[in-house]
Formats: C-alpha cells, structure tokens, sequence
C-alpha cells in the first residue's frame, strides 16, 4: 500500500519478472541473442532515474531477496502478476519461466499471482503443459510472447488456428486474462510485426476472455487506441509507459497517458513495472505525483485520484478477483470513462 | 571516369535523404550513422548502428538498402559498403545487400513478400502525423475545423512541416498541389468531409504522438546503448 497525502493506493503490479539471464544459463551456439537480449533490457533500465540503475551482473540474475525487497517492502505493491516468457532457444532453462515464478510464489503465500503461458506450435504437448501449469499454480492469466523463436519458427500471430485452439483450452480451464505481447521478429517479416489486428479479432470471437495489450502495442500505440475503441475486452498495460516515458521523456509521457486516457480510458489501464527492468518504487511515486506539466495538454482528459487508484492497482484487482481493503476502495462512481465516445460526436465545425 | 573521390560531406549529404520508416526521420538526425568514409580510390564505407540488437529486421533492412542506394548514386563513389552493426540479423542483411538481393533472398524461407507494402503503410501514417502537424498551429491560432475542410495546400502558409507533408503525399501518388484538400485520406486521396473531420485529426494526433514518443525512446535507448553521438545527429526538441 502507498500513503501520499492522506489517500491510499492499493497497488498491483500487474506486469514483473524473475528472470535468470545469467551467462551459466546462455545456449550453447546461440550466446549472442541471450546477451543481445538482457543488454537490451539492461539499456531500457537506463531511462529510469539513474539512481535506480544496476550493473549488469546483477541485473543478469537477481536474488529472491532483492526482488522481495525492491518491489514489496521498499516498493509498495500489495500484489504482484509474474508474466513468464521462456525464450528457451537462448537461455538453458528458460529466461522467466511459470515454475521458477511459482516456486518463488509459494515461499511468500499471498504476495503473488502466478500466470502461465504457451505457444500454439508446441501443439499437443503444449496444451498439456498448459494444463498442468494452471493445475499446480492456479493460473488464472496467460502471457502471450509473440515474437518468441521456436524451433525455426521466428513467431506467430493469434490469427492462427492452433492459437484459437489453445485460447479455448484456457478458457475451459478458468483462465480470464490474456496478455499480449507483440515483439519484432514475428513471421511472416514483410508484414508489420508490431500490427495489433490479430488481438482485435481474438477480443472479438473471445468475449469472455479480457486482453490486456502489454506496453500498449508499443511502437504501435495508435493502432492499439483505435482497436481498444471497438473492443470492450480490450486493457492497455502500462509497463514500460510509465518506466520508460515518465522520467526520461516527460512531455511525451503527457502526451502518451493523454491519448490513451482519452481512447481507452481509466478504467482499463493497469500499471506494471516491468521489474526487474524497473523498480516500482520511483515509478509509483512519480505517478502519484504526477500531472500534465503545461496548458499545452488541456484537450486531455483530466487525472485525479480516482484514476491513479485505478490504474495502480483497483483496474487490475478486479480483473484478477484480488480483494481490496475497504481503506483503499473507491465510491461506485468515482472517475470518468473513456472521452473518445464523446469525440465521434463533436458538432460540424467545432474546435477539435 | 570520375577523377575526383567523393567527400564525406557529399556522402554524408546523400544519407539525409535515408529515414526510418517507422519514424519518417532522416537516419543521419536519429544518430544512426556511426562512420561514414570514402577511400582516395572513390571507395565510400557506411557503418550504421540501430537502438537495440532486436529492432525488426524490416524496417532495418529498408534502411540500408536505402543507404547503400543513396550512397552509390554520389558522385564520385565508385563503390559503396553499407555495414549495419550489431543487430541479430546483420549477416544476414549485410550480406543480402552486398548481394543486391532482394529482402526474401536475404531472408530466406522467412518473408513471403518484398517491403513495398510495408513502406507505403508507414508512409500513410507518416501522412496523417505530418497533417497533424500542420493543423496544430492553424487550430492554435483560432482556425475551426470547419474552415480546415475548406483550406487547400496552396492557401496554407510555407512551413518545413508543409513542405515535408506535401513530399510524402507525393511519394503515395496522392493529390499534393496548390490546389489540393488540405485534408485527405491517405489511403484513397480523397477530401476528407467536414463531419468526419474531428475523428481524422484526433487520429492525426494519436499518429503523431506515438511516431514521436517511439522516435524519442528510440534515441533515449541508442544514446544508453552507445553513448557517443552519430553523424549528423541532431538534439530532439524537448
């Protein structure tokens, strides 16, 4: 829980990691896309406050101690959502895997959610691997990493039948969330790997399922706004927004939290630190500090505290079904929905 | 024959020419030219570099094959090596241009199609957020929506911004005299209508917000990735 000024905020970070990218966990012959990968990670670090860097040793592996302390006691989150990604073609034992979240879940009863994934070329033996991860851990989210290598294949797209297949599966077997993430490599590589349609039609022919676009289709926020418009199932998640936008490039982290409070709304935006690329820490701060700097941004919907209540930890609470202390709850009709319903009907000739 | 070797500066001149086409920037500004050399031979050596090892391979190949295009038509260069450093696919791009092959010859087995598609798909996004761009001083000064639906490129007054939306439009075979709608649909070229117009430009908006904040973070992660300036590159407004 994070006080400022006499109001509480409930926090869920909805977006961390346990990853091990040490080099004893690099695959053999494939050394330089694990390296390339955690160094790319290591310099998204570099936007944060430079207090808050690392060296790259122990931003390779953290211990189960740094992540307890940075993220629950020096960094205010009630509960945290482990997002796995596997990336096993470059690390031995997977970057980020559902059983190394797992394990470290149940030494700390309580503080986490454990989500599982899967990829829809593992076929068969995927679906039971899906299967027996929402068994032993109670899965209730799935992450999705669409850009991950398998076998000679350098990505999918949830347009797939195989993919339609597993999300089906998921949802037999109580999963509610489903979390993009759209990376570069995907085939077919003359096509625009960051396009976002593939979740519209999934959101569409899925209803019950809530898909919450990680990064906010970072590079591809545009597309992700117009898509989120038409899909009521459809969140942005705010990872690397806030960590990477809010220190570094303040004016067009306004513009960005403008855009996506004007098209998608406060009531489908959850925050997610991203750690171990970023501390909740200054980030929670910040955001709790935080407004437009100028007159520049007042076409933009308006923050309060409602909205940073929602974003930082009600939003996400509801979809996982986390119980919320009553200190930290809101009145049923506090905040405002999405104003972009507003804007199809500005009158001929109005001011825009 | 050439007697004389090309300068860098010829070099250097002919890559502002090159733009991300994600990002509808020049690779010069964006710092994504580390060196740039020309032998006394006329043999002219392009490196670039990119914001991190995983950028996608398209668009990085459509840099440099637009750079090893710009270079080789200098006057004065007699052969051209264009060089993308320390990407995942940079043997495979790197070689795929030395080669002159196209990017399903580079990538074999892993692209159906060339990138023309693609790059007319970014140059329409480029389109609407330089639109944008335009309208945001003509709306600040007092100008409704409804005189924007009326305005014609040649009643708008000369800017760069203008200049470079008139460029892309004429890139995309789309209507860009004098006499032509300020307001088009960048896909069909046509007018766009006074109701439909405040949807276009909040989407205008969104467009040029998202082109610029990937264009800042990109610059924010190659200046943590390298810390040393490109050539050519220029400070973003902050």
């Amino acid at each position: 829980m994070y006080e400022k000024d006499g109001e509480k905020y409930f926090v869920v970070d909805s977006h961390m990691h346990y990853w091990d990218a040490s080099p004893a966990n690099w695959v053999a012959g494939h050394e330089q896309y694990a390296k390339g990968w955690i160094e790319c990670f290591h310099a998204y670090q570099g936007l944060g406050p430079p207090e808050t860097h690392w060296t790259i040793e122990p931003f390779q592996k953290y211990s189960e101690e740094d992540l307890m302390k940075d993220v629950f006691e020096d960094g205010y989150v009630d509960v945290a959502i482990f997002q796995p990604t596997y990336l096993k073609e470059w690390y031995t034992e997977g970057f980020n895997t559902t059983e190394r979240n797992g394990a470290l879940s149940e030494k700390h009863p309580g503080k986490f959610i454990v989500n599982t994934r899967f990829d829809p070329r593992d076929s068969d033996l995927g679906l039971k691997a899906l299967e027996d991860n929402v068994a032993r851990w109670g899965s209730k989210g799935v992450k999705l990493y669409t850009a991950e290598w398998n076998n000679g294949s350098r990505g999918w797209t949830l347009k797939d039948p195989g993919a339609y297949r597993f999300l089906e599966r998921a949802q037999e077997l109580g999963i509610k969330n489903v979390h993009v993430h759209k990376g570069p490599t995907i085939w077919p590589l003359d096509k625009d790997a960051f396009d976002v349609s593939d979740v519209d039609h999934a959101a569409t022919d899925f209803p019950e399922l809530n898909f919450i676009v990680e990064h906010v289709g970072l590079p591809r926020i545009e597309d992700f706004c117009f898509m989120a418009t038409q899909e009521p199932n459809v969140y942005a998640g705010l990872s690397v927004v806030i960590g990477g936008l809010m220190h570094a490039r303040p004016k067009f982290f306004a513009k960005v939290m403008g855009e996506l409070l004007f098209w998608v709304g406060e009531d489908k935006m959850t925050f997610g630190s991203d750690y171990g690329i970023w501390e909740p820490k200054w980030q929670i701060e910040g955001f709790v500090d935080w407004d437009y700097p100028s007159d520049e941004f007042s076409d933009y919907p308006r923050v309060n505290t409602a909205t940073k209540k929602k974003i930082l930890g009600l939003n996400a609470a509801k979809l996982y079904g986390i119980e919320v202390p009553k200190e930290a709850q809101l009145p049923a009709d506090a905040g405002a929905p999405a104003a972009q319903d507003d804007a199809m009907l500005v009158e001929d000739g109005a001011r825009v | 024959m050439t007697t004389f070797a090309a300068q860098v500066s010829d070099v250097l001149a002919a890559l502002e020419a090159v733009r991300d086409p994600e990002l509808d920037e020049p690779v010069t500004e964006l710092g994504f030219v580390s060196s740039c050399t020309v032998s006394a031979d006329g043999v002219a050596d392009v490196r670039l570099r990119l914001p991190t090892y995983f950028c996608a391979p398209n668009f990085a190949f459509l840099m440099v094959a637009d750079a090893y295009d710009a270079v080789s038509s200098v006057e004065g260069v007699r052969r051209t090596e264009v060089v993308l450093e320390d990407h995942f696919a940079s043997d495979a791009i790197n070689s795929g241009i030395a080669a002159r092959s196209g990017f399903v010859e580079s990538f074999e087995g892993l692209a159906a199609a060339e990138l023309d598609e693609l790059r007319r798909d970014f140059l329409r996004k480029a389109v609407l957020a330089g639109t944008e761009r335009v309208c945001r001083p003509l709306l600040a000064a007092g100008r409704t929506t409804d005189d924007l639906a009326e305005l014609t490129l040649g009643e708008v007054a000369p800017s760069t911004d203008l200049e470079r939306l008139r460029a892309r439009r004429a890139e995309l075979r789309l209507p860009s005299g004098d006499d032509s709608p300020l307001l088009v649909d960048a896909a069909t070229g046509e007018a766009v209508g006074v109701q439909a117009l405040p949807l276009h430009l909040r989407r205008a908006r969104l467009t040029s917000v998202n082109m610029e904040a990937n264009g800042s973070m990109c610059r924010g992660m190659l200046r943590e990735r390298y810390g040393t300036r490109g050539l050519g590159e220029v400070e973003e407004d902050q």
